[in-house]
C-alpha cells in the first residue's frame, strides 16, 4: 500500500532536514512545474486528479485554483493561504503532516503559488501547535537558503515569499473568510460570501485557501501523474486520507490510508476495536460538526459521497468512537458548550442560540430538564441550520444534536424522567 | 514604553503584511511573549506603533483566547476540554489539578506559579486526556502524571 502523504514520517523522530528530503525525491515536483509545465497546466493536473479540499468541506482543489483570475488582466498581487487552524474537535490529523514532514508542505505551497501565480503565501497556524511552529520555521529558513523560496526560484521568472502566522486561538478562524480577517489583522468574523476568496480575499485580492493534508498532496500528484493519485483511492475521489480514531478504543491512533475505507476497516483493524467490557454506541465521523452514526453505520465508506449517504459528514476524517459506558446527552452538551463559547457573535441566531441550546442541554445532562426542552431542542435544530446564518458555524453544530436527537432521543428522555444522568453512579 | 527588542520584532513582524495594523496579532503576542500578559498601557504603547485606535487594538486582543489582558502566572496551564478528552475522563483531572493548585479555572495560585485555564481541542486526541502548559504539550494523564509534570515547574 502505497502512502505518500506520510512516507517520510517516521515515528519520534525529528522531520526529514531538507538535504535529506531532497535525497528522499523532494522539491523534483517543483523542478518539473518550474521548468516544464505551464500554471493552468498545474491547474489541470490537480483537477484531474480529482483531489478534494481535506478540510472538511471536500471542494475539488483545482476548480478552486480554477476560479483565480489569470493572465495579464489579473491583479498582480494574489495570495495562498495555507488553513493549518486545526481546531475541530477531535481533529489530529494535520499536526501528522505540520510535525512530520515540513519541506513537503513548503514544495506543496510553492507549486500551489505558481499555479495561481501568487507572489505571497501565507501558513496560518494555530498558537498551540509550537512543535509544529518551530520545525516549519526551520524548514522554511532552510528553503530560503537553498533558493526554493524568494526571488526567481530555481533560476525561473516565478519568485513567492512564504511566511509563517501563528494565531491567537479562535476556532472561527478555520472558516476561510473569518481566517483572512484574522489574518489582516481584525477580528475573526466570517464575510458575506459571495464574493468568494478567490476572486476577493486577503486585502480584496484574489485568494486560495488550502487544507495542509490537500496541499501536501499536490507534490504527489505532479510528481506522478493524475490517474497514478486517483488509483490511490478506492473511491471516484483521488488520494489517501489521513483517518484518526479517538475514544476508548484499544489503539487511538492516525493512519494515511486509501480515500475509503470503512468504518469497521478503521475502528477494528487498525484502531483495535473497544476497549475490553465495553460496546460501541455511536461514531461521531468526522469532527465536532458531523452527525453521528451508530453500530449500524459500520461498513459505511468514509469518503466523502460515502458518509454524505449515510446521513452524515466525512469533515476531517477524525473520528470519535462512543461506547455505551459514555452519556450521549453529556457528549452533545460538551460539544454545544464548545460551539457557544467559540461563536465569534457576529450574527444573532448563533450568538444567542447556542448558549441557550448548551445551557437547556447542561440543564438535561444534569438531571434538571423539562419534558418541553425536548420540542425546544428540535426547533432549533431547524432555526440555526443551514441558510440562517454567516458562516457554518452553527449549522455545524446542529448536525451532533440532530443526530442524537434522531438515533437517542430515549437518553434525553431517561434523563428528563428519572431527573439524573443513568450513566453517572 | 515598549522595549527596544519589542520594538523591533513588532517592525520585522510588520514587513509581513501590506497594512502595518495587520500585525496586530503578532505585536501583542510579541509583547505577552516578553511580559506575560498586555496591560493597558501596553495595549495603549502597541497601538501607538502600529499607528492604530486602542479600542480597536483592544477589540482584536479581546477576540482572541490566548491574548491575556489579565496577569497570568509564570506558567500558563491549558486544559483541553473538548469532545475526545471528556470522552476520556479530563473533568475527573479537572478536579485533580483544581484542588491540587487550590484554584478554579481562570485563577491563579497564591505563589503565582500556575494559572488555570480550559482550551479547546489540541489536537492531541490519540492522547486523550491532554494539556499544555506554556510551550510543552502533555497526553495520556493520570492524575500521578499530573502532579509529577506539575513538580517540574518552579
Amino acid at each position: 500500500m502505497q502512502r505518500p502523504l506520510t512516507q517520510n514520517i517516521r515515528p519520534n523522530q525529528p522531520p526529514l532536514s531538507l538535504a535529506e528530503y531532497e535525497k528522499a525525491g523532494g522539491y523534483q515536483a517543483l523542478r518539473k512545474v518550474l521548468s516544464s509545465m505551464t500554471p493552468q497546466q498545474v491547474t489541470t493536473a490537480v483537477l484531474e486528479a480529482n483531489l478534494r479540499g481535506r478540510g472538511g468541506a471536500g471542494f475539488p482543489t483545482g476548480r478552486k485554483w480554477s476560479f483565480v483570475p489569470m493572465g495579464d488582466d489579473a491583479p498582480r498581487l494574489k495570495y495562498l493561504v495555507i488553513n493549518a487552524d486545526e481546531m475541530e474537535p477531535a481533529t489530529f490529523k494535520d499536526r501528522v503532516l505540520l510535525e512530520g514532514d515540513p519541506h513537503q508542505l513548503i514544495e506543496g505551497i510553492i507549486i500551489g503559488a505558481y499555479a495561481i501565480q501568487a507572489p505571497v503565501a501565507y501558513i496560518f497556524l494555530r498558537t498551540t501547535y509550537t512543535e509544529a511552529f518551530r520545525r516549519i520555521d526551520k524548514a522554511i529558513a532552510e528553503a530560503q537558503a537553498q533558493g526554493y523560496l524568494g526571488h526567481n526560484i530555481l533560476g525561473s521568472p516565478f519568485s513567492v515569499e512564504l511566511h509563517l502566522h501563528a494565531s491567537a486561538g479562535r476556532y472561527i478562524c478555520g472558516e476561510e473568510t473569518a481566517l483572512l480577517n484574522a489574518l489582516e489583522g481584525k477580528r475573526a468574523n466570517p464575510r458575506a460570501k459571495p464574493p468568494f476568496p478567490p476572486v476577493i480575499g486577503l486585502w480584496g485580492k484574489p485568494t486560495v485557501a488550502n487544507n495542509v493534508e490537500t496541499i501536501c498532496n499536490v507534490p504527489h500528484i505532479i510528481n506522478h501523474g493524475a490517474a497514478w493519485f486517483r488509483g490511490l483511492s478506492r473511491v471516484a475521489d483521488g488520494g489517501t486520507k489521513i483517518y484518526g480514531v479517538s475514544g476508548k478504543v484499544k489503539r487511538p491512533g492516525a493512519w494515511e490510508l486509501p480515500l475509503g475505507v470503512t468504518i469497521r476497516e478503521l475502528l477494528e483493524e487498525h484502531a483495535g476495536g473497544l476497549r475490553p467490557g465495553l460496546a460501541l454506541r455511536a461514531i461521531l465521523p468526522g469532527g465536532a460538526s458531523t452527525d453521528l452514526l451508530t453500530a449500524d453505520h459500520l461498513d459505511v465508506v468514509m469518503d466523502f459521497n460515502g458518509v454524505a449517504a449515510a446521513g452524515s459528514r466525512l469533515g476531517t476524517g477524525t473520528m470519535v468512537v462512543v461506547d455505551d459506558k459514555t452519556c450521549i446527552v453529556g457528549l452533545v452538551a460538551n460539544l454545544m458548550r464548545f460551539f457557544a463559547q467559540e461563536s465569534c457573535g457576529w450574527c444573532t441566531p448563533c450568538r444567542e442560540g447556542l448558549p441557550w441550546l448548551a445551557k437547556i442541554l447542561t440543564a438535561i445532562e444534569q438531571g434538571q430538564g423539562a419534558p418541553e426542552d425536548i420540542a425546544i431542542l428540535k426547533e432549533h435544530t431547524r432555526l440555526l441550520g443551514p441558510g440562517r446564518t454567516y458562516c457554518a458555524l452553527a449549522p455545524g453544530a446542529m448536525e451532533p444534536l440532530q443526530s442524537a436527537l434522531k438515533y437517542f432521543e430515549e437518553d434525553f428522555q431517561r434523563h428528563i424522567r428519572e431527573k439524573r444522568c443513568p450513566w453517572r453512579s | 514604553m515598549l522595549s527596544p527588542t519589542e520594538k523591533e520584532e513588532i517592525v520585522a513582524a510588520m514587513a509581513h503584511y501590506d497594512l502595518k495594523k495587520a500585525a496586530g496579532i503578532d505585536a501583542l503576542r510579541i509583547v505577552q511573549r516578553h511580559r506575560g500578559w498586555v496591560s493597558d498601557d501596553t495595549l495603549r504603547d502597541v497601538a501607538a506603533a502600529l499607528a492604530m485606535d486602542p479600542a480597536e487594538l483592544d477589540s482584536v486582543a479581546t477576540f482572541y483566547n490566548l491574548i491575556f489582558r489579565q496577569p497570568v502566572g509564570r506558567h500558563v496551564i491549558l486544559i483541553c476540554d473538548s469532545v475526545s478528552c471528556w470522552v476520556m475522563g479530563y473533568e475527573n483531572l479537572l478536579e485533580h489539578l483544581q484542588r491540587r493548585l487550590g484554584i478554579g479555572m481562570g485563577q491563579t495560585t497564591r505563589d503565582g506559579r500556575f494559572t488555570l485555564l480550559p482550551h479547546v481541542c489540541l489536537g492531541a486526541c490519540d492522547k486523550a486526556p491532554a494539556m499544555m502548559i506554556d510551550d510543552e504539550l502533555y497526553g495520556c494523564l493520570d492524575a500521578e502524571k499530573i502532579d509529577a509534570i506539575l513538580e517540574s515547574y518552579k
